[in-house]
Parts: C-alpha cells; sequence; structure tokens
C-alpha cells in the first residue's frame, strides 16, 4: 500500500512553516488562470495526503468541457452555493475520519497533553503540515495562529482537542486554496520585466499533470528551496515523478479526460432491450480502456498508436457477456470478478480501445447505435478535428422511419438524410468511420445484421478505404492526426489551455514524439520540461514566446 | 430570548459555554394566517411571491399549434389539452422569438440561451438567467435561494446561471433532494419549541477563517481569477446566511407538512421518458413542501437535456432522433411519436402544477402565490427554429399576474416574457437584454401595476 504523504510530510519543522508567505504578485491578461479541482484530483489528493483509506463520499459540483477537456474547462468553473454545501459535507465526513481514533495516531503526528482539552501546540504542528500539502504552500504565520485560535473554541466547547482540529481541517478542504489551482506570478530574474510562475505555482501545474495529486513533500522542498527554477533540480524532479507509481494515476486522469469518460455519468441503456449492459458494465468499461492504455503505455513502453489496433485487453465475465467472449476465472468461483487478460485472434473486429464499450456505448443513444455520434466523437476527441453543429431549418422530408421496409439499416437510412446539401457536408466527415463501427450495437455488443439485413461496415477515412473495424482502426492508427492530437490534448490537459495547432511549441513536441517512436511516457516528459507549459497564454491564446 | 443575525461569534459562543441550548416557546396565534391568506395574521406580513420553472424537451410539434383567438377565448391546441381543466389560472405565450444578431444558432441551445439570458453569443456563455435574477431577488432569506432538479439523471440539465457563479448544477435524486431539504437540518416551522443548534452556532462562527484568506489571495491573483474568487466567496456567503436562518426561529406556516420520503431509485439516469415524468412528480411534492415550509421560494425543474433521447417504452429511438426522422403524417399533421412525447410532457405539467395548486394557504392554493413558467428549447424543433416559442405560466404570483390570456406577440422579442416576469416577481430592471434582443417594455395585458 503506497504510504501516506502525510506521513512523510510531519518532517517539516514548524520554523519552516511558519516564515513561508504567497508571493504577492499582479497578474497580467484576461483569462483565469486558476482551474478548480477536478473530482478525480481531488480524490487522489485526499488519498495521496491521508492515505487512499479515507473514503471520500459525496457529489462534486459538475465539470464541463471546453476545447474538448474537462481541465480548460476548469479554468472558467467557478464554486456555485449548493456546490459549496455539498464539498462542506464532503470535507466533514474525511476531517472525521481523519481524527477518527482508529487514524489519528497514525495520521496526526502530535500527541495532545490531554484529549478533553484544547493544545494549541499540537493543533498548530497538525495544521500547519495537512495545510501546507493541502494548500500546497505552507500557511502564512498569520492565517496559521487564526486558525489554531478557532480550533480551540471548538475544542473548548466540546472539550475535544479532536473536534477542534477536525472542524478548521473540514474548513481547509473548503478553502479556496485547495479548491483552486492559483497560478501566481512572479518577477523572472533572468529577464528583466518579465513574469513567471512561482515556484509552488510550478510544482503544482507538473504534480497535477503527471500525478492527477497535489505535490508530494520533496517536491514542495523543492519548490520552497528554489530548486525547481534550477535546470538540474528541475530535471530531477520530472524524472523522479516519472519513475514514480504514482504517474499510473496521472495517465488515467488524463485519458479519462480525453476519452469523455465524465459522460459515463448519464450513460443508460435500455434493459429490455440489452439486459446484458448493467451498472457494472458501465464501471468495469472505463476500467477496460484505462488498465489497456496503462498496460500498454506505461507496462510496456508501446507505440501510442497502437492503442487504436492492440487485440491485447483485459475483461471481466460481466464485459464478456456483453462482447459475447468467454472468460474464464475459476478464482473464488468468479466472486467477486477479476480482471483477465485477453488477447482477441487474428484478423479480429475487436481491435483496439474504439472497439470497447467505452468507445462505442458511450457514444450511441440509449436504445440504438449512432454512427454519426460515433465519428463525431473519433473526430473530436481522437483526432482534434472539429464538425460543426447540425444547421438550423433543414427540410427532412426525405427522412424514412427505422421501421421502413426500404431502408432497413442505418446506413441506408443516413444516405437518405444526407441527401440534404444542408447536412451532407457534415455527415461526410463523420458517418464513413461511424458506419465501420456498425458492427457493434448501442452496447457495444458484436453483430453482422440488423433488421435482418448484412450490414455493410466499408468506409473511408480521409481518402483511405476499408471495411470493418478493424479496418477502420488501422486507418486512424496511421493518420498523422492521431498522435498530434495526443500532443496537442496532453499539452492542453497539462496547461489548461488549447494551444493553436500551429505554434512551433507544438510541432517541436510532436516531431520529438514521433522521434521517440510515440512513446507516451516520454511525451510527458517533454511537456514536463517544456518552457510553454509554465508561461502564461496570452489573452488570445497564443502560446507565449519561449524565454 | 430571540436570536438575532448580529449576536457576535464571541457573544454566543459565550452564550452557549455558560448557559447551554436556548429553547423558545411559540405562541399559537402566530401560526394563523389573515382571512385571505396573503399575510401572517399577527405580523400582516405578507407571504413572499414564489416562482418556479419547468422545463421540457423538444417543444410542441411542427402542426400549427398557435391558438387563432387571443385573450380569454381561445382554445388550446390538440396536444396541451391535458393542460384545459388549469386554463383559468394559466397564460399561453405564443410567437416570441429569439434574433441571431449574426450569431450561429447552435441548435437546441442558442434559442434558449437567448430567452433565458437575453444574450446570444456564439461563445455559448450562459450567465444570469432570469429565472436565478428572480430567484436572487426573492429568495434571500430563505434556506435556499433556489432550488434545481432535474429528471433524466444529469447535474448538467439546468438553464439557471447565476451572473458570477453561473450554471446551478441540478439535484439528480428525489432521495437525496429529500434529505437536502427535510434532513437532519429542517427546522419544522411549526414546532411548538425552537432550539438553535449549537453546533450552526459554532460552524457559522469558524468559517470566518476561510475569508481571512481572501486578502492575501486577491493579492495574488489577477483580475479574472479575482473574480471567480469573489463568486466564490458570494457562495461561501450564501452558505453562512443558510446557517444564519437556521438560527433564527421561523415564521410559522400552517400550510407545512412533512412530505413522505421517496423510495430509493434503482439508477441515477433514466432511459424512457415515463421514468423521467414519475421523478418530476415527485420532484414536484417535495418542491412545493419546501415553498409550504418556508424553505425556498424558486425552484427550476429540467425533465432532460434538449437534445432528449428519453424514449417511449419499448421504442429503441430516441425523442430527439424522431422529431428529425419521423415523417409527418399526411393526413395528421404531424409526427404521431412526438405527439405521444408531447402530450405526455403536458400531462406531465399539469400533474405538476397541480401539486402546487393542492396545498392551501388560507382560502388561497400556494400556486396563488407564485408563477410557474414552463419553457422548451425550440417551438418545432425539427426545424430548430429560434421562432415562435411556446411559454406557459401557471399561478397569479399572489396578485402580480393576470390569468387565463393567450397572448400571441409574433415577431416580438421572447426575451419580453422574461422582463415581464421579473418586474412581476419584483426584481428592480426595466431594460432586460442585449442587441435586439434588448427590451424596455413589459407585457402589459398580463402585468399588474401595483401600487
Amino acid at each position: 500500500m503506497r504510504r501516506a504523504r502525510f506521513l512523510i510530510a510531519q518532517a517539516v519543522t514548524g520554523a519552516a512553516l511558519a516564515c513561508m508567505t504567497l508571493p504577492v504578485h499582479a497578474q497580467e491578461g484576461q483569462m483565469p488562470l486558476s482551474q478548480r479541482l477536478s473530482a478525480s484530483q481531488y480524490r487522489q489528493s485526499i488519498a495521496d495526503i491521508f492515505g487512499p483509506f479515507i473514503t471520500v463520499s459525496g457529489r462534486f459540483d459538475p465539470e464541463y468541457r471546453e476545447e474538448g477537456l474537462l481541465a480548460v474547462g476548469s479554468r472558467s468553473a467557478t464554486m456555485t452555493p449548493s456546490g459549496i454545501e455539498r464539498y462542506s459535507e464532503i470535507a466533514a465526513g474525511i476531517a472525521a475520519q481523519v481524527v477518527s481514533p482508529a487514524n489519528r495516531g497514525t495520521l496526526i503526528s502530535c500527541q495532545p497533553a490531554t484529549a478533553n482539552a484544547a493544545d494549541d501546540a499540537c493543533a498548530r504542528q497538525f495544521l500547519g503540515e495537512a495545510g501546507r500539502l493541502l494548500y500546497r504552500h505552507a500557511l502564512p504565520a498569520d492565517e496559521l495562529e487564526t486558525k489554531v485560535a478557532l480550533a480551540r473554541q471548538v475544542s473548548e466547547f466540546h472539550s475535544d482537542f479532536y473536534a477542534g482540529v477536525a472542524v478548521i481541517l473540514a474548513d481547509m478542504l473548503i478553502s479556496p486554496n485547495f479548491l483552486y489551482r492559483h497560478k501566481v506570478l512572479e518577477p523572472d530574474p533572468d529577464t528583466a520585466g518579465s513574469q513567471r510562475l512561482d515556484a509552488h505555482s510550478k510544482a503544482t501545474v507538473l504534480s497535477f499533470f503527471l500525478w492527477n495529486s497535489a505535490p508530494d513533500d520533496l517536491l514542495l522542498k523543492a519548490a520552497e528551496s528554489g530548486e525547481i527554477h534550477t535546470r538540474r533540480g528541475f530535471r530531477q524532479q520530472v524524472d523522479r515523478m516519472l519513475d514514480s507509481p504514482n504517474v499510473e494515476a496521472g495517465v488515467r486522469a488524463f485519458f479519462a479526460d480525453m476519452l469523455g469518460f465524465s459522460e459515463f455519468e448519464t450513460l443508460a441503456k435500455d434493459p429490455q432491450l440489452y439486459p446484458r449492459f448493467t451498472p457494472k458494465v458501465i464501471t468495469q468499461a472505463q476500467e477496460q480502456t484505462l488498465r489497456t492504455i496503462v498496460d500498454l503505455l506505461l507496462v510496456r513502453q508501446g507505440d501510442y498508436r497502437d492503442l487504436i489496433t492492440t487485440p491485447r485487453t483485459f475483461l471481466t465475465r460481466s464485459l464478456g457477456a456483453v462482447y459475447d467472449v468467454p472468460v474464464i476465472d475459476l478464482a473464488d468461483n468468479g466472486q467477486p470478478e477479476h480482471w483477465v487478460v485477453h488477447e482477441y485472434p487474428q484478423n479480429d473486429p475487436r481491435v483496439g480501445i474504439l472497439s470497447h464499450v467505452s468507445f462505442v456505448a458511450l457514444h450511441s443513444p440509449s436504445g440504438r447505435s449512432s454512427p454519426t455520434d460515433r465519428g463525431k466523437a473519433l473526430r473530436e476527441y481522437l483526432l482534434c478535428q472539429a464538425v460543426p453543429s447540425p444547421p438550423a431549418d433543414v427540410s427532412f422530408a426525405v427522412v424514412q422511419e427505422t421501421e421502413s421496409v426500404v431502408h432497413r439499416t442505418v446506413r441506408e437510412r443516413l444516405i437518405a438524410h444526407a441527401t440534404d446539401a444542408a447536412c451532407s457536408g457534415c455527415h461526410k466527415i463523420t458517418d464513413p468511420i461511424g458506419l465501420a463501427m456498425e458492427n457493434f450495437d448501442t452496447s457495444g455488443g458484436f453483430r453482422t445484421h440488423e433488421n435482418g439485413a448484412q450490414i455493410d461496415t466499408t468506409g473511408d477515412l480521409n481518402g483511405k478505404t476499408f471495411d470493418g473495424p478493424a479496418g477502420l482502426a488501422q486507418a486512424v492508427r496511421n493518420d498523422p492526426a492521431l498522435p498530434a492530437c495526443a500532443v496537442q490534448k496532453a499539452f492542453a490537459y497539462a496547461a489548461g489551455w488549447m494551444p493553436p495547432r500551429t505554434s512551433g511549441q507544438l510541432r517541436v513536441l510532436a516531431e520529438g514524439f514521433q522521434k521517440n517512436r510515440f512513446n507516451f511516457i516520454e511525451l510527458l516528459r517533454e511537456i514536463a520540461l517544456s518552457e510553454a507549459l509554465y508561461s502564461v497564454p496570452a489573452p488570445t491564446g497564443a502560446m507565449t514566446a519561449a524565454r | 430570548m430571540k436570536f438575532t443575525r448580529s449576536l457576535t461569534r464571541r457573544r454566543v459562543l459565550r452564550g452557549l459555554l455558560a448557559g447551554g441550548a436556548v429553547t423558545v416557546g411559540l405562541p399559537v396565534f402566530d401560526a394563523l394566517l389573515n382571512e385571505n391568506g396573503t399575510a401572517f395574521a399577527a405580523t400582516g406580513k405578507a407571504l413572499p411571491p414564489r416562482f418556479a420553472t419547468w422545463c421540457w424537451p423538444l417543444g410542441l410539434g411542427e402542426d400549427n399549434w398557435v391558438p387563432a383567438a387571443s385573450g380569454r377565448d381561445y382554445q388550446l391546441p390538440v396536444q396541451m389539452r391535458g393542460l384545459d381543466p388549469l386554463k383559468p389560472k394559466m397564460n399561453f405565450f405564443t410567437g416570441g422569438q429569439v434574433f441571431l444578431d449574426g450569431q450561429s444558432n447552435n441548435v437546441h441551445f442558442t434559442g434558449l440561451q437567448g430567452m433565458m439570458t437575453g444574450r446570444v453569443s456564439n461563445d455559448r456563455q450562459y450567465l444570469g438567467s432570469f429565472n436565478a435574477l428572480i430567484g436572487e431577488a426573492i429568495g434571500a432569506n430563505t434556506r435556499f435561494r433556489s432550488l434545481e432538479v432535474s429528471c433524466a439523471g444529469s447535474p448538467r440539465d439546468s438553464w439557471t446561471a447565476r451572473g458570477d457563479s453561473g450554471m446551478q448544477p441540478a439535484e439528480i435524486s428525489p432521495v437525496a433532494l429529500y434529505q437536502r431539504i427535510f434532513g437532519p437540518e429542517f427546522q419544522d416551522p411549526n414546532a411548538a419549541d425552537f432550539t438553535p443548534d449549537p453546533e450552526v452556532i459554532l460552524r457559522k462562527s469558524v468559517l470566518s477563517g476561510i475569508s481571512e484568506e481572501r486578502q492575501r489571495l486577491e493579492k495574488a491573483l489577477g483580475a479574472a481569477d479575482r473574480a471567480k474568487l469573489d463568486a466564490y466567496f458570494t457562495s461561501l456567503r450564501e452558505l453562512e446566511q443558510k446557517l444564519a436562518i437556521q438560527l433564527e426561529k421561523p415564521d410559522p406556516l400552517p400550510s407545512c407538512t412533512l412530505p413522505r420520503e421517496p423510495r430509493q431509485e434503482t439508477a441515477s439516469a433514466v432511459t424512457l421518458a415515463k421514468e423521467a415524468i414519475e421523478r418530476s412528480n415527485q420532484y414536484a411534492v417535495l418542491l412545493a413542501h419546501a415553498m409550504a415550509c418556508g424553505q425556498t421560494n424558486a425552484t427550476n425543474l429540467v425533465i432532460s437535456r434538449p437534445q432528449s433521447s428519453l424514449r417511449k417504452d419499448g421504442d429503441a429511438t430516441g425523442h430527439h432522433t424522431h422529431t428529425h426522422e419521423e415523417q409527418l403524417d399526411d393526413s395528421l399533421g404531424y409526427q404521431l411519436t412526438c405527439r405521444w412525447f408531447t402530450e405526455s410532457y403536458m400531462q406531465a405539467l399539469r400533474q405538476y402544477v397541480e401539486v402546487f395548486d393542492s396545498i392551501q394557504e388560507g382560502d388561497r392554493t400556494l400556486l396563488d402565490s407564485m408563477i410557474l413558467t414552463a419553457y422548451t428549447d425550440h417551438g418545432s424543433p425539427r426545424l430548430h427554429s429560434v421562432r415562435n416559442y411556446p411559454i406557459m405560466t401557471f399561478g397569479n404570483g399572489g396578485g402580480r399576474l393576470a390569468t387565463g390570456l393567450h397572448i400571441p406577440r409574433p415577431g416580438d422579442q421572447v426575451t419580453r416574457v422574461g422582463l415581464t416576469l421579473q418586474q412581476a416577481m419584483g426584481v428592480n430592471v426595466s431594460s432586460w437584454g442585449v442587441g435586439s434582443n434588448n427590451v424596455t417594455a413589459p407585457i402589459t395585458e398580463v402585468l399588474v401595476q401595483r401600487t
């Protein structure tokens, strides 16, 4: 079990806590730079700071996608009144667990003189240590003293030391210093008149990018000492973080965002039509894809593009039922379900992540498949190609009903629909690729016929023709837009803003990705080390010139 | 002894520590309303105005549903016949449109953006909807400034947006909503005794620790981030206000009774229209009781996102897909399946309104003290038209709105309805909307001028 970061951080001295203050600098530009913590960042931070045994229960404010990423949308995310009410309940639950008799011995580094009374010294030590990790910087002395005084009031009222620190810990968990990742600027000593991110902001950007979590004690120390601003010290931190098992959480979080897994929150299929599509499948479908990604990109350090064509994946019995694949799970009589490596045979159409429930079912309505939705999702999520909204005031006179004996398959109905000139422009870029996935019904199950007619899965992608999902996967894998999109989205995910596709820095990163045989971990390293990541975007969204 | 918000933290804590909790008896006479049920008998204090919205997806259909007659002597179109019994308490606004002013029509969004916020923009910014502006005006002294719910399972199905903190997420579970309103923090206004919870007093005082972080943060951040910080602290202040309200003896409300707790739902998301309607019915009971018990004065319900994938039982195709794929029936002149959805939603709307109309307050009903507004994303969804939006209102807002009218205003800004409702609910606004959607005069046929 991963050791809680909090235990390590307890070594920091009280003197260091007291002297640190937030640098104070004005910030240029019109766009907000701070980002609200996502639900997964919140959970990961709590797990890393206090331990994975702390349960985070409650519902977070919804996140909104901008430029294809929740990470970009997090910049405009505010805190609603109902949201702060909910975060407050979540925080109280966490604080109660931290100070519980079962956990206080390990998570609170000091013992009060008596548990029945206030103890300023112990409260100061605990709140200072926890605050430094939660706020990603040491608490200024006056703020810490305010919290100690408030803890004293509550402890005295309840005649319980732990009740006091629990209430203050809960408040720290709803503080904007915790819930928002702020970017604070300071004058750049190397370039007169320029500004740079201060050390703590830089550490925070790096940590949430690579670990989806708050900086650990070592990274905070590198920020506090200024080492993070040195070339050597910074490189050491990046290498250390990429060598850490924590990087898996970062990789998972990035792909969950990039592939739109937040939409699973509202995904449902008709239980009458698709009885195998259970709530368990919804959870496991995301895990299947994330396991496949971690296995290929992190464990085997494979080629990013192979995500689209790999025959290797992980299944459970529930998923096997959807895919109609026998999954042999003998351990514990199959209960609870275990993950089993599964490799599809050669020429099987079910290759790569485009064949997963997490793609074909996620991008389909509840009752039937939608080649247009799937084609649009493929363009937007994986190739970074925008598909315009449907036009207004379009005649649908040629469209036939789904029960039509003339147009029995989705392809036939779509062709009828796309004869309208106003519609055809967009349908031409979505449907030929979406129709190639028609072997998968809306739940992800495999089929060859619809309404008694053979499904035609031929199509083309930018002039490359193919037949069936495997052919589509090969065409997507070989499309230069696939790795280019990964570079653009990974950078945007890290930075919180979408760089223009034509930017020079992006081109350099893309060339490096290719040179490194599309090794995704090397891409993370290059982005983490790039100066552009720590620059501040101009109001137009353009990347600033490298210093 | 009576608690007031002016008590300092120190004094409250000292009082609590010294004397324990405080119990306040409730005079029976306070619980009575005046003869008309419009005010408390003891104080003459008027019952608050209330406001609600109900949003259904995908309009009324492709046929001509605008009644031929205007004024009181009109017939509701066939798909709205379910609302006939409510006609005397209802207004039907037709003909209003959203003006794009050169911006794109992002279908199923731009029309709502214009109608609800008065502003159309390609950047999809959605801030300051008129229902939120009304909620802020009438909800200041309630536990919940407003309550948002959605029936299809997504917290993002909400068209309520504050000017600062933006879209207000919706509650998606009737059980969770019940707990939020009527759970442990609920104080029965008609309880014989009132005991301020010392934990609440402590909680409120401790929150001040966060506010003390504000100044340092503001100095460190740029203007745009400071604006976000302001929104955060506005929300925090509402949490403090909510706690403060819990420390005050609530006004007695004889119409307040506790609803039954809903059954735990099996899944958060639903796929059938009938399931979403069932949730609408559950929410109706909870929200009406929340109003009657003084917990909120503003509620907002959304059936589903506009591009609804809700289905008819046994049909694999969703409503939105049907609006585009189903052929118009030559003999009937409309889409048969789509009509089933529309009629179902109008029936659901009637059920919803009737719950509010079934709670007596004096010799009137809760509905009589409120305005409940029903709206949709496109009047005729098949063509994604931003013209001819159907909007219905129910209730007279305690005498603030005339009712029983069909008000056709073809080609007029639909924002005029929003302005009229804001003025009826007491929002201090004389001009609303941007560009061609700006209006400066309300619909005088319905707005009752108050002296």
